[in-house]
């Protein structure tokens, strides 16, 4: 990106000493119905010039509520103690005039969800220009202004500004109004930028350019940098210190590398080791964090994270420990009284982890050892096609075009194997599963179940077939009627399919011990229970029928890193267990490589490569792949330093208007390197796909090794 | 775009078409006018009642005589009363005594709703907010004939602690009133400002309600938030980008609150004497008149199509979303 021929017409700051911000026992607590929430509880640290501090942490860990603080954007209930200061200033107890004068000048913030950060009825352009308005009434033309968010909106990478900065918001991606947020942010050449989770909502290829202009960002205003996060990975390469917070503390501090290299609090531990790795090939125990955050409302004595503790000791019931240096830096402290313990054992980072909460490798199943080719397929696609029609008109409806959300794909799954399914959100991956369910005759193409082409069954064998298959969506709370019982909603698939009273108040039991939930709570509701618990329950339900195959749409994307880990841990163990065989739809690839056998990568409905996971991952040929490889964030700073992204420019093209040729071509890095006689091939001829190594196909036509890890 | 709301237009048209045509059967069907005047002492002559007959079109099928009257009115003529007199020439006053008030009082109840709304919403839960709460309920929860005797009696009151008429409560003007223009207004006003208030007074409590939970989804929005981050006051977040997003969904509600305003103006005009469509249309009932029926009833629906069409109007230019596609 050129960036540096934009200048900023700002007077320059006053050179302030020492950090830009500093926050001194911060304490923010809210009224509730069951007393006062103590959302953070003396929470210490600063920012230098034109540094960039990662905050970590859980859902409710007081990570927002804390960089609200400092932007003064707390609700009035919000009773708010201790110091903030910017540049020196004090800010607690300013009035709203004053920091209005403030936000958005010397401190700005992008904020998690892009989709509705912007206001639906302003244009873009003039609501990037209002942030600059806002602070120089009179000294900047309503016209400059206008100029000044064009470019801007240019310097953040939206192509044709120009035209796009007439665009109401709805007009843009989500990725696309992060830009815009992000151009806001930096458009009076702040001091200070906070970024809340600025990428949690994005797409990874997505979130790659976003972390990249924010990188950029930094370098044009020279600001300190908050990022926020409760994914290790994103920070990793991107910060330079970190805070890793816990029930409204900070409970570990330091440089970024001492942090992944030496963690010497448990919960940091847990949290690194509970992420799946995108760079390790061999079976990896991944460390579920049991149980959950305390209630803020009354603590007991003693350290907060004790009851999810492995290594708890009667002391630590004792009082809260207090952040101490440890390894004798005095950069990096963590509240725990057994860092001393934690620093003696030999293993670092994650492998620590894994000892600490004694977390082991699932096994494989038995029929893994049986080669591919021997075991049954359990579902068959070839050549399947979906369309819809886009209509136009509301009385007199006429069709102007036809969305390709799948056109033609071909994979099996065969018992006991999984297949993860990935892509960006859009390329079709919904869409598959829903015609997988279905069980109808596909618009083209064939699909089979447990060897049976669909498109022959009658209505009653149909019936029986569902019973072979099962499906865990996303959202555990959308997915469960919140008006069921979990016994009820348990024992439904089985009620449906005739099982008798007996033999089903036998099996919800047995179920709810297989997904590890207690059967006591059975007559529990579904709002009662957290996120990873229901997403259990889901499971449980699924599991109701024995079924052959489980579709899974994503169904650890919506829970906490912590919580994920154990979700995965428990697919894997029934999937061995049970003999089960997994569709798995995902778009993080890192959960992909470690639970899935095998990977098919969707672009445009299309797959463009599929194959064994490890030969797919170490030696990619699909140009696609190696940019969604090469933009998820490793929970490594020295690797992730070293890495080179491939970035991938733009948004997916509508799939009702793909590219000619090869779909891929308009984003494609490869292609956009060869000489126009190949460049040719790509648009006039479809890549077909083609054998690369033993269980490994791609297609592209000029397909070759990149290793992007 | 403006196809989009011509489409709309003509839409309304046919739906006003079909609404009068529904009220003239009804009336047509039920109504006996000739059972009247032969009630009558003395009873009128026979010839007499078969001439009125055949004026009233009672030997046709009534969709016939309602494609002869509705022929009339293309060319402007409503046709004529039972007692004879054309509907065209008391039609005009009528609507321009229902027009000034109910158009003063929906200006006023927008203005005001809209404001206490927004005031209630930002002031959640505090003691305003209860109050606005309170006054709405009581207000919509009030016929409006007790309402309107309420103020009445009020009216009275400052009247007598002043010593002299200044609000009155009966008629639209001072029959005979003698002077200027200016005076005319003067005498008018007067006139005005009671009745208007009694309808005023719903709408209020009516928009209020609508604009408070509307501007309460759109306070703990992401977008205000980052129009606070930016650098915009809370107070001038609210309105700029608050409030102008809160109003949308208001849009459509102006079209239905018209049409309450139509009916509840019946009263309002009975209560205070004012000669406009609504207390036509009871005079009309009780005569068992169907013309006049039906032109009150294509009266009622011009305006509340009218007033959905602008709605349309309206939330187009309100939202830009609507406004591309
Ligand atoms: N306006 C509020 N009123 C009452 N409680 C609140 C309010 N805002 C936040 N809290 C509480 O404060 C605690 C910390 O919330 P916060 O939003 O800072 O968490 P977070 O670390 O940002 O979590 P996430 O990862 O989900 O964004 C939570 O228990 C939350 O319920
Ligand atoms: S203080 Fe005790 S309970 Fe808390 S983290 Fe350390 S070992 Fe665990
Ligand atoms: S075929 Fe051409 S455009 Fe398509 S992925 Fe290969 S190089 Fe890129
Ligand atoms: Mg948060």
């Amino acid at each position: 990106m050129t960036t540096s021929e934009i200048q900023f017409d700002v007077p320059a700051d006053p050179v302030v000493e020492g950090p830009v911000l500093q926050v001194e026992d911060l304490h923010v607590s809210f009224p509730s119905e069951a007393g006062r929430v103590q959302a953070v509880r003396g929470l210490s640290y600063h920012v230098s010039p034109g540094e960039v501090l990662g905050i970590v942490g859980e859902s409710g860990s007081g990570k927002s509520v804390s960089s609200l603080a400092v932007m003064g954007l707390l609700p009035s209930s919000a009773r708010i103690t201790g110091s903030i200061k910017f540049q020196g200033r004090e800010l607690i107890g300013r009035g709203d005039s004053e920091l209005s004068k403030i936000r958005g000048r010397r401190i700005s913030m992008v904020f998690q969800d892009p989709l509705s950060a912007l206001t639906p009825v302003y244009t873009v352009g003039d609501q990037i220009a209002e942030a600059i308005l806002v602070h120089r009434k009179g000294a900047v033309s309503k016209a400059a202004a206008a100029k000044r968010a064009v470019e801007l909106l240019d310097l953040v990478g939206i192509p044709n500004a120009a035209e796009r900065a007439k665009a109401f918001p709805h007009e843009f991606s989500g990725g696309m109004r992060q830009r815009a947020v992000i151009a806001m942010a930096i458009a009076n050449d702040p001091d200070l930028i906070i970024a809340d989770e600025p990428t949690t909502a994005l797409d990874v290829t997505v979130q790659a350019q976003v972390l990249q202009l924010l990188e950029t960002a930094q370098e044009v205003t020279g600001a300190g940098i908050v990022i926020i996060t409760h994914d290790l990975g994103v920070v990793a390469g991107f910060a330079d210190r970190l805070m890793v917070m816990y029930a409204g503390r900070a409970v570990e501090k330091g440089k970024v590398d001492e942090i992944y290299q030496q963690p010497r609090m448990p919960y940091t531990l847990g949290l690194l080791g509970s992420i799946p790795r995108l760079d390790v090939g061999e079976k990896q125990a991944l460390v579920p964090i049991t149980g959950q955050p305390p209630s803020l409302t009354d603590l007991p004595p003693g350290c907060p994270f004790a009851p999810r503790c492995p290594m708890v000791v009667d002391a630590c019931h004792t009082a809260e420990p207090p952040l101490i240096e440890v390894d004798g830096s005095d950069e990096h402290h963590a509240a725990c009284i057994r860092t001393g313990e934690i620093a003696a054992t030999d293993a670092e980072g994650a492998e620590a982890a894994a000892e600490i909460f004694g977390a082991e490798v699932v096994e494989e199943p038995e029929i893994a050892k049986v080669p591919r080719e021997q075991r049954d397929i359990v579902l068959g696609l070839d050549h399947v096609v979906k369309e819809y029609a886009v209509n136009k008109g509301v009385v007199f409806k006429r069709r102007v075009g036809t969305v390709h959300a799948v056109a033609g794909i071909t994979f099996d799954i065969r018992e006991g194997e999984t297949l993860g399914l990935v892509g960006e959100s859009g390329c079709g991956k919904t869409t598959t599963l829903m015609e997988i369910l279905g069980l109808e005759k596909p618009m083209g193409g064939e699909i089979s179940v447990l060897g049976t082409n669909v498109s022959s069954l009658d209505s009653k064998r149909r019936f029986e077939i569902r019973r072979d298959m099962s499906v865990v969506f996303q959202d555990p709370m959308a997915s469960l009627d919140p008006r069921l019982t979990i016994n009820d909603v348990i024992a439904e698939p089985m009620q449906v399919h005739g099982y008798s009273k007996d033999a089903i108040n036998r099996r919800v039991p047995e179920l709810m011990r297989l997904v590890g939930l207690r059967p006591e709570q059975l007559s529990r509701y579904p709002g009662e229970f957290s996120g990873g618990q229901r997403q259990r329950i889901g499971i449980a339900r699924a599991l109701a029928l024995e079924p052959k195959l489980v579709v899974l749409d994503e169904p650890v994307s919506a829970l906490d890193v912590s919580i994920q880990a154990g979700v995965i841990n428990l697919l894997e163990e029934l999937k061995s267990k049970l003999g089960l065989a997994y569709l798995f739809v995902a778009h993080d690839l890192s959960v992909v490589r470690h639970i899935a056998d095998r990977v098919a990568v969707m672009y445009l409905g299309k797959i463009v490569e599929i194959g064994e996971v490890d030969s797919v991952f170490d030696a990619p040929r699909h140009p696609y792949t190696q940019a969604l490889l090469s933009a998820i964030p490793i929970p490594d700073p020295v690797k992730e330093r070293q890495r080179e992204r491939i970035l991938l420019t733009g948004d997916l093209p509508s799939p009702a208007n793909p590219p000619s040729g090869c779909r891929f071509r308009t984003r494609c890095f490869l292609h956009a390197s060869l000489p126009p006689e190949k460049q040719r091939t790509c648009i006039e001829l479809e890549p077909p796909r083609e054998v690369q190594a033993p269980d490994h196909e791609a297609a592209c036509h000029f397909a070759q090794i990149r290793q992007v890890l | 775009m403006a196809g989009f709301l011509l489409r709309r237009l003509v839409n309304y048209v046919v739906l006003a078409l079909v609404a009068t045509f529904l009220a003239f059967t009804l009336a047509s069907a039920t109504f006996d006018p000739i059972g009247v005047l032969q009630q009558r002492n003395p009873p009128p002559p026979a010839a007499s009642i078969e001439a009125k007959k055949r004026d009233l079109h009672l030997d046709q099928p009534i969709p016939q005589r309602f494609v002869t009257w509705m022929s009339g009115v293309v060319q402007g003529d409503f046709g004529r009363t039972i007692t004879d007199r054309p509907i065209t020439d008391e039609l005009g006053r009528r609507i321009g005594v229902s027009l000034r008030l109910f158009l003063l009082g929906i200006t006023i109840g927008i203005l005001f709703g809209v404001l206490l709304g927004v005031v209630s919403a930002i002031r959640q839960y505090k003691f305003s907010d209860y109050f606005a709460t309170l006054f709405s309920f009581i207000l919509l929860s009030t016929p409006v004939f007790v309402l309107g005797t309420l103020l009445k009696m009020g009216a009275q009151g400052i009247n007598d602690s002043i010593g002299s008429n200044v609000l009155i409560f009966v008629g639209e003007e001072t029959p005979g009133f003698q002077g200027n223009w200016f005076e005319h207004l003067g005498d008018r006003l007067q006139h005005l400002i009671v009745p208007t208030l009694t309808i005023a007074l719903g709408q209020i409590a009516y928009y209020s309600r609508y604009q408070r939970s509307s501007m309460l989804d759109v306070l703990g929005s992401d977008f205000l938030r980052t129009a606070q981050a930016k650098g915009l006051t809370r107070r001038k977040a609210l309105f700029k980008h608050g409030l102008r997003t809160a109003l949308i969904p208001m849009a459509t509600l102006f079209a239905f609150g018209f049409g309450l305003l139509v009916v509840g103006g019946t009263f309002t005009e009975r209560i205070f004497g004012w000669f406009g469509m609504g207390d036509w249309l009871v005079t009309g009932i009780s005569a068992q008149d169907t013309n006049i029926t039906a032109t009150v009833t294509l009266f009622v629906a011009v305006c509340v199509l009218f007033s959905g069409w602008l709605a349309d109007v309206l939330y187009a230019a309100l939202d830009p979303r609507i406004r591309v596609n």
